[in-house]
């Protein structure tokens, strides 16, 4: 029976780069936070890892068909989810949706779930160690 | 999947922020250049910014870095003022004073400070993650 690395750490990795894409899209609010006209963008987590979880044919959202290479990519999907527009709660004259304290909190909250799949993947990672080892702590 | 592109983006940020900041230091600095002309009188500099689409055509998110678009001059006129004694005036006794308004600048030059820290910020959290990421599977 060979130690299987995907079955072992499940859907972190997964969720490793989802968070990592988030942080990119809320960085990029951060930075666009005086650009006149910006909207802020986020990805909805939760349905997108749900939706890797499940790789039911059913499940997957339909795509429109690209039949060149120069086509665009249809409403940004990226793994299957959509990166949506956040609702401002005081949308400013210039058109910039961008508050910055909500961006700085929804960015902490991210690290902060990125770092506890870090957590997760090393814990399985020693534990595998520990397994391969056959050693009692 | 690209983990260095945070880097870009929020590098196009304070790149941005930098170059409000030197207009700023430029305005101020420049808030009591007199002229005895219109056309030669200083105006107040302000940049524009612009949201950059990047990766429409690839699989990651299209995620926006900042683009300075360039640097427009404040249209609204110097202020004029009778002086008939300065140096300067002109034949009808005139100097011109720069549309600046220091109080306004003083104001940007916070928000572009604070815009600033915010992207340092984001980039310190990237980075100390991305070394965390290295460290996977490490006692």
């Amino acid at each position: 029976m060979a130690i299987s690395f995907d079955k072992a750490l499940g859907i972190l990795p997964k969720a490793l780069v989802l968070q990592d894409q988030r942080s990119q899209v809320l960085a990029a609010n951060l930075a666009n936070a005086d650009t006149p006209n910006f909207k802020a963008r986020d990805l909805e987590f939760e349905s997108m890892l749900r939706r890797e979880i499940q790789p039911n044919a059913n499940q997957r959202p339909v795509r429109l068909a690209s039949t060149h290479a120069g086509h665009i990519r249809a409403g940004n999907e990226l793994n299957g989810g959509s990166l949506l527009y956040r609702n401002p709660n005081q949308p400013s004259l210039d058109g910039n949706t961008v508050e910055e304290q909500v961006e700085q909190a929804k960015y902490a909250e991210n690290a902060l779930r990125y770092q506890a799949s870090l957590r997760f993947i090393n814990g399985t990672f020693s534990g595998l160690s520990t397994a391969i080892r056959g050693e009692i702590r | 999947m690209n983990p260095f592109k945070i880097f870009d983006i929020s590098g196009s940020g304070m790149n941005a922020q930098s170059l409000r900041l030197n207009l700023v230091a430029s305005n101020i600095a420049n808030a009591n250049s007199i002229s005895s002309s219109i056309d030669q009188t200083y105006r107040s500099r302000q940049p524009v910014f612009a949201a950059e689409l990047r990766n429409v055509m690839s699989q990651q998110p299209a995620t926006s870095s900042v683009k300075v678009l360039g640097v427009v001059e404040k249209q609204s006129p110097p202020i004029q003022e009778y002086l008939p004694n300065h140096p300067m005036a002109n034949e009808d006794g005139y100097i011109f004073k720069p549309n600046v308004n220091t109080i306004e600048e003083m104001a940007n030059m916070m928000a572009a400070s604070r815009s600033y820290q915010n992207n340092i910020e984001v980039l310190n959290t990237a980075k100390e993650l991305m070394l965390q990421t290295l460290r996977i599977g490490q006692p």
